[in-house]
């Protein structure tokens, strides 16, 4: 399996603060990769050192058979970026921002102008091509971003928290466009808060902790990592009072259930492990996003 | 959404022809000129009430022989320069904190050609606001003697005053953490015309100030522009006016792309 993005020994500082800490990663070729992890874990100095912006301290990071410091210029040839760390301008109307990127992608003139107006309606913009950005909502916004990455779709795509405060219909809707950009061939690296996210959309996943790596593996084999089963201990009013993650046999889920002892508890249940009871294992934390991101925006 | 999607090729971007990245963002600041218009309309209308002020207000106090018109424009002028020249430090800081400086960054093109794009809008800019406060002191009674080729020296030296300072700040642009606190640093370049030879000769002032207002850059490109309107002998202060804006230029292009490397991906 080749890979077109790899990280080895990746370390970065900012004023002091380890970031990064020998940082080693693989992408293969066309999958969908998640990064995953809380604010602060690591996500966006990734993305920003993939993507040449900063250079790391220690380490070398390759993207699509270049190295991101030497031949940053052909790195750029073949990533877009996409989210949370990519502005649009406001001042802009979403057709004259589609045009402006079109042109700088290298596009002409007539080519910019037809490839704008292509994108304009797949992406339900029309309506809104001749106001400025700055007027849109969050889910326009998200959506005329998108449009500009795909403008012309490099070899490696990278979605710097895609879906962060979109509704659920318009995520759904970016779900099904990166898959569709995967299965076109492209490699894609996309970072997430959302566990569901990332077990809904990837191949592999990296849960990322204070710049390491603390498990890497496709969701099923994250998920096998902590056993077969959760019980979950629950009291009279139905909340959750526990989860116990167990082998599966009948000796385990006895010791399990002689570690309850809670007066509470008046009930119990079995379920597969999520992710977020990975998280909770390999990091010694609970999960630090809930799946169901606030909604800013109902309309999209 | 519709799924109409034609598939581009997964093909890398082609290295783009000369110039483009530089006449997509000279189009682009433009654009964003003609969107504030409030800014445009201040940079000209507040050189143009100061000019009406100093005129009719103060002019008679100044200059009893009511001649000071002819004395005040050419420094009105380079205040107006100056204010328009202000808003491309709070243009940068934006590009900066909006984050889009680092999405050009991450493609294939010369990022710094964004600061390109907002210097040459703001020379244009300039050169329009320049040319609208000259008509509407010639309406109130500046009266030049310039020929057609000092007249072209003369906008030939405000353009490339105009494009130093815009240098400096969009240098400034770039220092800043924030547009709000960009606004607030070119503020303090904007009170250098005062203390020049712009609204009173340099003699009447107190002796220690008349030290600075000698020596700092304004004067002697004030001096060499009313020279050149007033069909004056230019003069050695032509030398100094040149070099004054040489040297700036030359600094805050390097102190730009200096600063342009540091901010690669710090909002």
């Amino acid at each position: 399996m080749t890979s077109t993005i790899t990280l080895s020994g990746v370390e970065k500082a900012f004023r002091g603060v380890r970031v990064l800490d020998g940082l080693d990663l693989a992408v293969p070729r066309g999958s969908v990769f998640a990064l995953l992890g809380p604010n602060g874990a690591g996500k966006t100095t990734i993305i920003n050192i993939l993507s040449t912006l900063v250079a790391p301290d220690a380490g070398t990071a390759i993207v699509a058979g270049f190295d991101v410091v030497r031949d940053a210029e052909e790195v750029r040839r073949r990533i877009s970026v996409t989210g949370q760390s990519a502005a649009v301008d406001e001042m802009l109307t979403g057709e004259e921002n589609l045009r402006m990127m079109a042109r700088l992608s290298g596009l002409g003139r007539v080519q910019a102008v037809e490839r704008s107006r292509e994108l304009l309606a797949q992406f339900d913009l029309e309506g809104a091509a001749r106001a400025r950005v700055g007027s849109y909502s969050g889910g326009m916004r998200r959506r005329i971003d998108l449009a500009i990455s795909l403008l012309r779709t490099p070899p490696v795509v990278f979605l710097d928290e895609p879906t962060t405060g979109l509704d659920t219909r318009s995520r759904q809707e970016l779900w099904r466009i990166i898959r569709r950009l995967a299965v076109g061939g492209a490699t894609i690296l996309l970072t997430t808060q959302y566990l569901e996210e990332a077990d809904q959309l990837a191949d592999r996943i990296a849960v990322l902790d204070h710049g390491r790596i603390v498990a890497e593996g496709t969701p099923a084999e994250l998920k096998a990592r902590i056993g077969g089963e959760v019980l979950s201990v629950h009291d009279a009013a139905g909340a959750v009072l526990r989860d116990i993650p167990i082998d599966g046999s009948i000796q385990g889920l006895r010791d399990a259930l002689a570690t309850v002892e809670t007066a509470d508890a008046t009930s119990v249940s079995l379920r597969s492990p999520s992710l977020d009871d990975v998280f909770l294992a390999v990091t010694g934390q609970p999960a630090p996003a809930r799946t169901e991101p606030e909604l800013i925006d109902s309309k999209g | 959404m519709t799924t109409t999607d034609q598939r581009p090729a997964y093909v890398p971007l082609p290295r783009l022809a000369p110039l483009v990245a530089e006449s997509t963002f000279v189009h682009r600041s433009l654009l964003h000129t003609v969107r504030t218009p409030d800014a445009l309309i201040m940079a000209i209308a507040l050189p143009v009430i100061l000019m009406l002020m100093f005129t009719f207000v103060f002019g008679g106090a100044i200059d009893p022989g009511g001649d000071y018109v002819n004395y005040v424009v050419p420094g009105i002028v380079l205040l107006c320069a100056g204010f328009g020249a202000a808003s491309v430090a709070v243009d940068v800081a934006s590009d900066i904190t909006t984050g889009i400086i680092d999405r050009f960054r991450t493609m294939p093109l010369r990022a710094s050609a964004v600061i390109t794009g907002h210097v040459v809008a703001s020379l244009a800019r300039n050169l329009v606001a320049t040319a609208i406060v000259v008509s509407v002191a010639v309406g109130v009674g500046f009266r030049p003697t310039a020929s057609p080729l000092e007249w072209l020296a003369m906008f030939a030296l405000v353009a490339l005053y105009i494009l130093a300072i815009t240098y400096l700040f969009a240098a400034i642009g770039l220092a800043a953490s924030s547009p709000e606190a960009a606004n607030g640093y070119g503020f303090v370049l904007l009170f250098l015309p005062y203390i020049s030879s712009a609204f009173v000769p340099v003699d009447t002032l107190p002796t220690w100030l008349q030290w600075i207002a000698e020596y700092q850059p304004l004067t002697p490109i004030i001096e060499t522009i009313r020279a050149l309107l007033l069909g004056a002998d230019v003069g050695p202060t032509v030398w100094a006016a040149l070099a004054w804006c040489a040297v700036i230029l030359v600094g805050a292009v390097g102190w730009t792309g200096w600063l342009f490397r540091r901010r690669a991906g710090r909002r």
